[in-house]
């Protein structure tokens, strides 16, 4: 669309579908994928800064080794529900319920999802799961950690552990629908044209995260459902008191909680493949790696479970195995980040606000993903597992990874979803304050990790405070450039510049339709001619007819 | 607030250094691969910044790159593989003469017990230069030993035995923590290990106030719950005879075989029903909820202890000496064998070929 810079200066389109409608029933009772998945970003954002705001706390609390600030089981709750709302009431719905929902008909060029009507139940089920949780939060909690393990949570703990179990297995059933709605429409509703090669890779990790949602999904509940049969009613099944094996819960919990890690992380991957070749004008490099790499994430994920569990107590020649096998999950992973820094190459680089958060995603995964290789060596993972550099890992990979890239995602869709621009200067500020915050508040974890800190401790050895409290200076310049973001997106909702159609010059059938797009996202279902990430080709865009 | 931190811990076991190589090699790796990565991004971002005159240069991928990015990092994370499989492999065989001691844990408290009598709460004096083996076993939840100093950390389950086993290299004093969440005093559940020259130690062991051997603690016990009423060598006896017992093989009742160590005396104590003794009523009452994880483990020992007398022949009607060496303890095999109805005689071509395995 080389003819937009000649072009005079964009207009709002008269009709889209923020305005097609008004009314709270025409929001709560709307089947428009693009209209939930605005429902959905609302409420992710109010889960995100609760599991944020319990972080602060835990990260003022450890400013001292004594833990002056709260009660052993305060805290102890706090970690529980920062790890229960992160992960499941907003890394796990984050990009594909937000951004995802709002970009797969469109980019395969369709008028919705296949079935609308369950689009919508899943954000019922995603709240009605969400207020489960916050009255377990609100009637005093919960301690168990977010890993639930037994035989503690089914027969010690005396804190609201059934209610919140109930919470995720809602919540689960909306991640379920999610998955079954994406499968469905790539296979049955691409556009005239879109075929499974030219598919944004966009899609195709939202692809491959969605097998996992509907094959892991049901195995969480079924998990949480026995922990709630245990605790309520007694039917033995993991406490040895009652008959029950502890390790079989760790086993059924795991089997779900890992692969769950690739629901999160995949869709961010996504996010990724598309802001580098956009900012870069550049094709992807390799794109069928790209895109097949996404499916052995997922399919590899779900035989490297037990590699939480090396001093579990499991038999030393499944410990070999299950370490073999996750070496195996981590070449698709370092194949991804290579091709996109090939992508890069004799590129021409723009540097803007969703590109700097890509680059961050790729710098910070690759520390995230290389450090998995310590706690997947078996000798090095007995000393490391449960320490705090399991923490750092995990938070290298969700927060600098998964969190980096649904910011990158957000701001680079933010145009086509609202029809404005943001600011750029304070977006470029943001995501410069979120990389240093990041890595002040968790690379000295590492390090504790290291040393012996074990996670999950109110009170620790003094010698490791001053690590501590870098940390903790980190994460308060890291709410920052959390919170800044939240300002100036409001902000641009009625002061900022008018996108346009494609701002971006970028390719994808998202950037053909209007700012906001209509309700049907296409004035006229598109025909694909081209190769995706048609980069420096007469046109550059599929011509849509 | 102490500035001068440490950023390493101390290296105080046999594996300690053998864990830190490894760590430093994937320290070495990762600073590689980021700073790679890192200066690559940097690079092009500058190098091919947007900028009037300079176009992109479209280039669809590369078949032997791919292979290259793919089969390099293979094989890297195949050395770490093996390295990591091999230090793990190690540290999952104790020696078999190690220094033996039970550990309990409970929340949110350490017991440990030495075999001399010895008891001690949230410390553990262990000598230097000599393999300790710790068998743990949890009251109530699941814990985790954890000595960092050492570089060793095993869960704690309440229903079987585990163990973690060191030698201690340097004498001081090191942190013992619970690295499994477990509750309110979680944070609460550290303990120190004493470690200490022979001599020291001997001292130590001398000056402790033990009331008599762990076996004769045993022995008490033994008696105190009335074990002896049927555990007797003579051969009117109700239960089997329990000398020379630990570590051999036993028969059961479905003609299974499996072999008498920690795990299997103690669930023998607590459910006599699951795995009955070949020529036995199942008569035994529970002792779950009577007996305490310590006593357990003071009987075992004193199990242990029980060698077989001469004048006294055994009275398990199963006497090991029916066990063939191929059915040892291989409870899977068993088990498959009679899934499949097969007559219960193995063929001899079945032999495993290992000859050394009279144990898994």
């Amino acid at each position: 669309m080389s003819t937009a810079i000649t072009a005079p200066a964009p207009v709002m389109p008269a009709k889209h579908y923020l305005n097609d409608n008004y009314g709270i029933r025409s929001w709560l009772l709307t089947k428009d994928h693009k209209r939930i998945a605005i429902l959905y970003l609302f409420s992710i954002s109010f889960f995100f800064l609760l599991g944020g705001s319990f972080a602060a706390l835990i990260r003022m609390h450890l400013l001292t080794p004594n833990g002056e600030l709260f009660s052993a089981d305060t805290y102890n709750k706090l970690f529980t529900m920062h790890g229960v709302n992160m992960v499941f009431f907003f890394l796990l719905p984050s990009v594909p319920a937000t951004i995802g929902n709002f970009l797969v008909p469109i980019m395969v060029g369709t008028k919705d999802l296949a079935f609308p009507k369950i689009n919508l139940l899943s954000w019922y089920l995603y709240m009605a799961g969400g207020i489960c949780s916050l009255i377990a939060m609100i009637s005093g909690g919960v301690d168990t950690g977010w890993t639930f393990y037994a035989p503690f949570s089914s027969g010690y703990s005396k804190t609201h552990v059934i209610m919140m179990a109930v919470g995720i297995i809602i919540a689960g059933f909306s991640s379920i629908f999610t998955g079954l709605n994406f499968i469905v429409t790539v296979h049955r509703m691409r556009a005239p044209g879109m075929t499974w090669g030219r598919l944004p890779l966009f899609v195709w990790s939202n692809y491959a995260a969605s097998l996992i949602m509907i094959l892991g999904t049901p195995v969480i509940a079924i998990t949480l459902i026995l922990l709630a049969l245990e605790r309520g009613f007694h039917i033995g099944i993991f406490d040895p008191k009652l008959g029950g094996d502890p390790v079989l819960f760790q086993h059924m919990f795991w089997f779900y909680s890992h692969p769950a890690v690739y629901i999160m992380i995949l869709p961010g991957m996504g996010v990724i493949s598309e802001i580098v070749p956009c900012f870069s004008r550049k094709r992807i490099f390799g794109y069928t790696f790209v895109a097949f790499s996404s499916i052995a994430i997922a399919v590899f994920g779900f035989v490297v479970w037990a590699h939480h569990m090396f001093v579990a107590g499991i038999s030393v020649y499944s410990a070999l195995v299950f370490s073999l096998l996750s070496y195996a999950v981590a070449i698709p992973s370092a194949v991804k980040v290579f091709n996109w820094t090939a992508t890069m190459y004799k590129g021409s680089i723009e540097m803007t606000t969703p590109m700097l958060y890509a680059m961050a995603f790729i710098g910070l995964f690759t520390i995230g993903g290389l450090t998995g290789l310590f706690l997947a060596a078996l000798g090095l993972d007995i000393h490391i597992h449960d320490t705090y550099f399991v923490i750092a890992h995990f938070h290298y990979v969700m927060v600098g990874g998964m969190v980096t890239a649904y910011l990158g995602g957000l701001h680079f869709w933010w145009p086509k979803m609202t029809g404005r621009m943001y600011p750029e200067a304070p977006a470029k500020l943001a995501a410069i304050i979120t990389f240093i915050g990041f890595n002040l508040t968790f690379f000295p974890q590492f390090i504790l990790g290291y040393m012996g800190m074990p996670r999950r401790y109110a009170l620790y050895p003094p010698e490791f405070q001053v690590l501590n409290v870098l940390s903790t200076a980190g994460a308060s310049i890291l709410s920052v450039g959390f919170l800044l973001p939240l300002f100036y997106f409001v902000w641009s909702l009625k002061y900022g510049e008018i996108a346009g159609d494609n701002p971006w010059k970028a390719t994808g059938l998202e950037w053909e339709t209007t700012s906001p797009p209509p309700t049907h996202n296409f004035h006229q279902i598109p025909v694909v001619t081209k190769d995706p990430y048609a980069y420096g080709e007469e046109g550059e865009v599929p011509v849509v007819h | 607030m102490n500035l001068n931190f440490p950023i390493f811990p101390d290296q105080a076991s046999s594996m300690a250094w053998h864990v830190d190589a490894l760590y430093l090699f994937l320290v070495l790796i990762t600073t590689f691969f980021s700073l790679l990565i890192a200066a690559l991004i940097l690079f092009f971002a500058i190098k091919y910044r947007r900028r009037p005159g300079h176009e992109a240069q479209q280039i669809h991928g590369s078949t032997l790159l791919e292979i290259v990015w793919t089969v390099i990092p293979l094989g890297i994370s195949m050395v770490i593989f093996v390295w990591g499989a091999a230090i793990y492999y190690h540290m999952q065989r104790p020696p078999a003469n190690a220094l033996e001691i039970y550990g309990v844990g409970k929340q949110w408290m350490w017991k440990f017990q030495h075999p001399g009598g010895q008891r001690e709460i949230n410390t553990l004096h262990v000598p230097t230069g000599r393999p300790v083996k710790v068998t743990l076993i949890s009251q109530d939840v699941v814990h985790s030993f954890f000595v960092p100093a050492f570089r060793v950390k095993q869960d704690v389950l309440p229903n079987r035995y585990v163990f973690a086993w060191f030698t201690a290299t340097v004498p001081g004093t090191y942190h013992l923590f619970c690295s499994q969440y477990c509750g309110t005093k979680h944070s609460g559940m550290i303990g120190e290990v004493i470690v200490m020259n022979p001599e020291d130690y001997a001292t130590w062991l001398a000056s402790g106030k033990a009331e008599g051997s762990l076996a004769s603690l045993g022995e008490k016990a033994f008696q105190q719950y009335g074990c002896t009423t049927c555990h007797r060598p003579d051969s009117g006896a109700r239960g089997p005879n329990l000398e020379g017992l630990y570590g051999r093989p036993v028969r059961l009742v479905d003609n299974r075989v499996v072999l008498a160590d920690d795990n299997y005396i103690r669930e023998s104590i607590l459910e006599p029903n699951a795995k009955v003794v070949s020529g036995f009523q199942s008569i035994m009452p529970t002792f779950r909820g009577v007996v305490s994880e310590d006593e357990i483990m003071a009987i075992t020992e004193y199990i242990k202890h029980l060698s077989p007398q001469a004048s006294n022949p055994l009275n398990n009607r199963s006497t090991p000496t029916d066990i063939r060496d191929n059915e040892v303890p291989n409870i899977q095999e068993q088990n498959k064998q009679q899934n499949q109805q097969q007559p219960q005689q193995t063929p001899q071509g079945t032999r495993p070929a290992n000859p050394s395995g009279k144990k898994p």
